[in-house]
């Protein structure tokens, strides 16, 4: 059950690393092609799935960005105890 | 303004510390070609640009930048968490090690600190433009140079990788940013002027 979990966390990083970057990108291209259909199609797409899978990962496990940072009910601040991205696993440098 | 997120823009996991490879590898971030004097090039010289795209590329390169500084800085730490005495006195490591332990501190391969000369903000955009797309390609052919030290190492060389393919996509951005500058120009004056000091263009500006 542990692993299924850490499997999944990593896997659900992995998608919001993926779909953030596609944003990244297109966000530059945009700025220079704003007319660009299908750019903007692409980034409506991509911003409605970040957005998802952001708020998924804030309810199970915890916010990656403040804007998230009471999507789960835990009545502490879990803000400051998430992990940064630097750190090795379980260990805090 | 700017919002933190938790994540790097690239994940990166280094289980093996180096000594040697982040001396090499810090260069990019408090180097002459590193991602600290590209993010603060590009915020610095956004102001002076003369229309919203020129303005826009270099606002949101310049935060692209940050993501990168973290990256390389992330690369440096995982390199030198858990370093033993012994391999930080036999593999050149040394110097750094006296003055910074293994805290990160923005410096170029060679021990010198960053400083600000190493970009201008020449308030002039053509000026300013054709300096970035210098800054790119000094960058990328940085990486290459990382890239031949560390390519059968694939925890560092793939993010490298990635890094080194952001400077060519920021290259083609920053010509298109050039284009659209100089397209706004008097074609019979087309470099006797600062288009941002002496004739401002507020073409993509109006009733905004």
């Amino acid at each position: 059950m542990m692993y299924q979990n850490a499997c999944s966390k990593a896997r659900l990083l992995q998608q919001i690393n993926e779909v953030s970057f596609a944003i990244d990108d297109l966000l530059l291209y945009l700025d220079t092609h704003p007319c660009c259909e299908k750019g903007m199609a692409l980034y409506r797409d991509y911003t409605e799935k970040r957005k998802k899978l952001m708020k998924e990962y804030a309810q199970c496990y915890g916010p990656l960005t403040i804007d998230d940072a009471i999507e789960n009910s835990a009545d502490t601040w879990k803000w400051m105890e998430q992990p940064f991205p630097w750190e090795r696993e379980g260990g805090c440098r | 303004m700017w919002n933190y997120e938790k994540r790097l823009q690239y994940p990166i996991n280094i289980k093996t510390p180096n000594a040697k490879i982040a001396q090499y590898i810090m260069s990019q971030y408090g180097g002459p070609d590193g991602e600290i004097g590209a993010s603060l090039r590009y915020l610095s010289q956004r102001f002076a640009m003369p229309n919203r795209m020129a303005t826009a590329v270099l606002n949101d390169v310049g935060t692209e930048e940050l993501a990168h500084l973290e990256m390389v800085s992330t690369i440096v730490h995982q390199l030198t968490r858990d370093l033993s005495m012994e391999e930080i006195e036999k593999s050149g490591f040394g110097p750094y090690y006296i003055d910074h332990t293994v805290g990160i501190w923005p410096q170029a391969a060679g021990g010198i600190p960053f400083n600000a000369c190493e970009f201008q903000s020449k308030g002039d955009p053509i000026t300013d433009l054709f300096e970035d797309l210098a800054a790119e390609q000094k960058a990328r052919a940085t990486y290459d140079n990382i890239l031949r030290v560390v390519r059968n190492i694939p925890e560092i060389a793939d993010p490298i990788r990635f890094l080194r393919a952001r400077e060519v996509v920021h290259f083609q951005r920053f010509g298109e940013a050039l284009r659209s500058v100089q397209e706004q120009l008097d074609s019979k004056n087309f470099y006797a002027f600062n288009p941002d000091f002496d004739m401002p263009c507020e073409a993509s500006c109006k009733n905004n």
